[in-house]
């Protein structure tokens, strides 16, 4: 009992202890590929798509798709732009390989750099990055989906930490049809993926959405996941203000930054606003589950 | 006196009703060859959970043809499963039908609406105003439907009043995935369920169901708890399971004997008291 007490109330914030954030990696596995299993199937959808990155994230993703439907039932696509590295192709294969599902690589070079052709942009300023960025983003998306048809399902790959940064692409990356792994810090991520089988490599390799080149997540960030994992874990999960955690001895920049974050791209986690007019509107009171099944 | 009952830790269709019909017929066929005398089923088991404005949709009354088919089936088991209630004046409950020899013989109206966190049951639903006990297979026996249970004055009510058996049919969502032991909610349940049983001296049927609803999932879990505290049965989490017991009403009344808290309560303090609190006059009886 008092072991009980002591992993569920009386989690203190401190900088210092990172254990808030262990998880049962047995559990959590369960709990992920039984989601997908039945929530595909309420869907009516018989496979996986997943963008497969070379990353830990879409790795995890992969590798629980791969258990809940059998990995015949999972397409890996492996989108490479023309700064991509080889090592997030060698990496993309060593997970196919792994887990067993089929891999395609479609490069999106081509696309990409014909529409920015059309109005020529100078690639060293950075707000054309990030729309380049973006772009290559909903691109991606768009074939992952494109590919989905008829009969699969677009398998998230964006996790806690980024959902509730907003460190994503709206209708880019943190587009899917269901998300395993959107309830995971990066940190929590990292610990499933060594569980799962995931290559060390892999899992401990610097973050990087590979938007240019040197990117790396948490040098664009400013800070690392595994400090801003423990931050958000005392103020999303445990609900502590950020003075109470400034006040617990964590960093009040760090702390005042994520909180910022977290408020101004919250309109990245919701659906678009759509103008109430009528008697009833779709999303403020015609509110139906989405998974509403047929008798 | 020995009891044996059965629980269908099953995965309702949301919104689907006849499907749900058909689920249930065919748990309650395995119950019926399993020996049981009762078979419970887990909150709104006939239409599932997060049914959002589907509620009005599903809802019918109590005595509506839409169930005929669970009284029927109840000639030869009783039953214990839950719908969506629309009152005589068209109001919307949570509720928990019983069932016994054709006949629907009580009805729950869950009290405690969540409505926090992911519960948004006061959205849709307006609440039940009575714990009453009832007769069922195994004696005089009250229902707590979900988080009616977590309100430490239900169970109670239902002791005080001679209740010898709680059922308390669930759709708890299993949240909490901490390092180092067994799901958050499984063990805030466990903790509930023993409790009420070895300090209320009465069995705690919990009966809770698997499957997801909008990327929720439903943590199953099902457990018979004596009121020596001893699991009698417990089922697997995740998973769907038709979970049998013996229900034994002399351990009750030994219980009871050696440990006679029940006997002993003053719910005239406990009267005095809460209606001292809110004002209310009492009158003498004597």
């Amino acid at each position: 009992m008092t072991e009980v007490l002591s992993r569920t109330g009386v989690i203190r914030p401190d900088p210092k202890d990172p254990s808030a954030l262990r998880i049962d990696e047995v559990l959590v596995r369960k709990m992920l590929v039984l989601f997908i299993r039945d929530e595909t199937s309420k869907a009516r959808l018989k496979r996986a798509v997943v963008g497969v990155s070379g990353g830990v994230d879409s790795a995890v993703s992969a590798a629980l798709a791969s258990e809940a439907l059998g990995p015949e039932h999972v397409m890996g696509l492996f989108t490479p732009y023309r700064h991509s590295s080889a090592d997030s192709r060698r990496h993309a294969r060593a997970i196919s390989k792994k887990f067993g599902f089929t891999l395609e690589e479609v490069p999106i070079t081509a696309q990409v750099d014909a529409y920015f052709r059309a109005a020529p942009v100078d690639e060293s300023d950075p707000r054309i990055r990030i729309r380049m960025g973006n772009k290559m983003a909903r691109e991606r998306k768009s074939i992952e989906y494109d590919r989905s048809w008829p009969d699969g399902i677009v398998v998230g790959t964006s996790n806690k930490t980024e959902l509730l940064l907003g460190y994503g692409t709206q209708f880019g990356d943190m587009a899917c049809g269901i998300n395993p792994v959107g309830d995971l810090y990066k940190t929590q991520l990292r610990e499933l993926a060594l569980h799962l089988g995931v290559p060390e490599e892999i899992v401990r390799k610097a973050p990087t959405a590979e938007l240019w080149e040197g990117q790396t997540d948490e040098g664009e960030l400013g800070f690392t996941y595994a400090d801003a994992d423990l931050v958000l874990y005392h103020m999303v999960d445990r609900r502590l203000r950020p003075s109470e955690l400034i006040a617990a001895g964590f960093d009040a920049a760090l702390v005042t930054k994520i909180r910022e974050m977290v408020r101004k791209n919250h309109y990245k986690r919701v659906m678009p606003l759509i103008a109430k007019v009528s008697l009833r509107t779709v999303g403020h009171d015609f509110l139906y589950p989405r998974d509403w099944e047929a008798d | 006196m020995s009891v044996r009952i059965a629980i269908a830790q099953c995965s309702p269709a949301l919104g689907a009703v006849r499907r749900n019909l058909a689920m249930h017929a065919s748990w309650i066929a395995r119950a019926h060859e399993a020996g049981a005398q009762l078979v419970v089923f887990p909150e709104l088991s006939l239409t599932g959970y997060y049914l959002k404005d589907l509620a009005a949709d599903v809802a019918c009354g109590a005595d509506d043809p839409q169930l005929a088919p669970i009284a029927d089936a109840s000639r030869e088991i009783d039953i214990s499963a839950g719908f969506v209630e629309r009152s005589a004046d068209a109001k919307l409950h949570i509720a928990q039908g019983y069932w016994s020899k054709g006949k629907l013989v009580h009805v729950h109206r869950k009290v405690y609406l969540p409505t926090y966190g992911i519960f948004d049951d006061g959205r849709y639903f307006g609440p039940g105003d009575r714990f009453e006990t009832f007769e069922s297979v195994g004696g005089s026996t009250g229902v707590a439907i979900c988080e009616d249970l977590w309100h430490v004055s239900t169970p109670y009510l239902y002791a005080a009043a001679g209740a010898a058996m709680v059922l308390a049919p669930s759709a708890s969502p299993g949240r909490g995935v901490a390092e180092g032991g067994d799901l958050g909610t499984a063990e805030s349940c466990r903790l509930m369920d023993r409790f009420y049983a070895q300090y209320l001296t009465l069995y705690v049927v919990y009966v809770n169901r698997v499957g997801h609803e909008d990327g929720i999932a439903f943590w199953g879990g099902s457990e018979i708890v004596a009121p020596d505290g001893t699991v009698v049965a417990r089922a697997p989490e995740f998973d769907e399971h038709l979970l049998v017991g013996e229900i034994d009403l002399d351990l009750v009344a030994r219980e009871r004997a050696r440990n006679p808290l029940l006997r002993d309560e003053r719910e005239d303090i406990v009267l005095r008291n809460v209606a001292g609190r809110l004002g209310l006059p009492l009158e003498r009886r004597d």
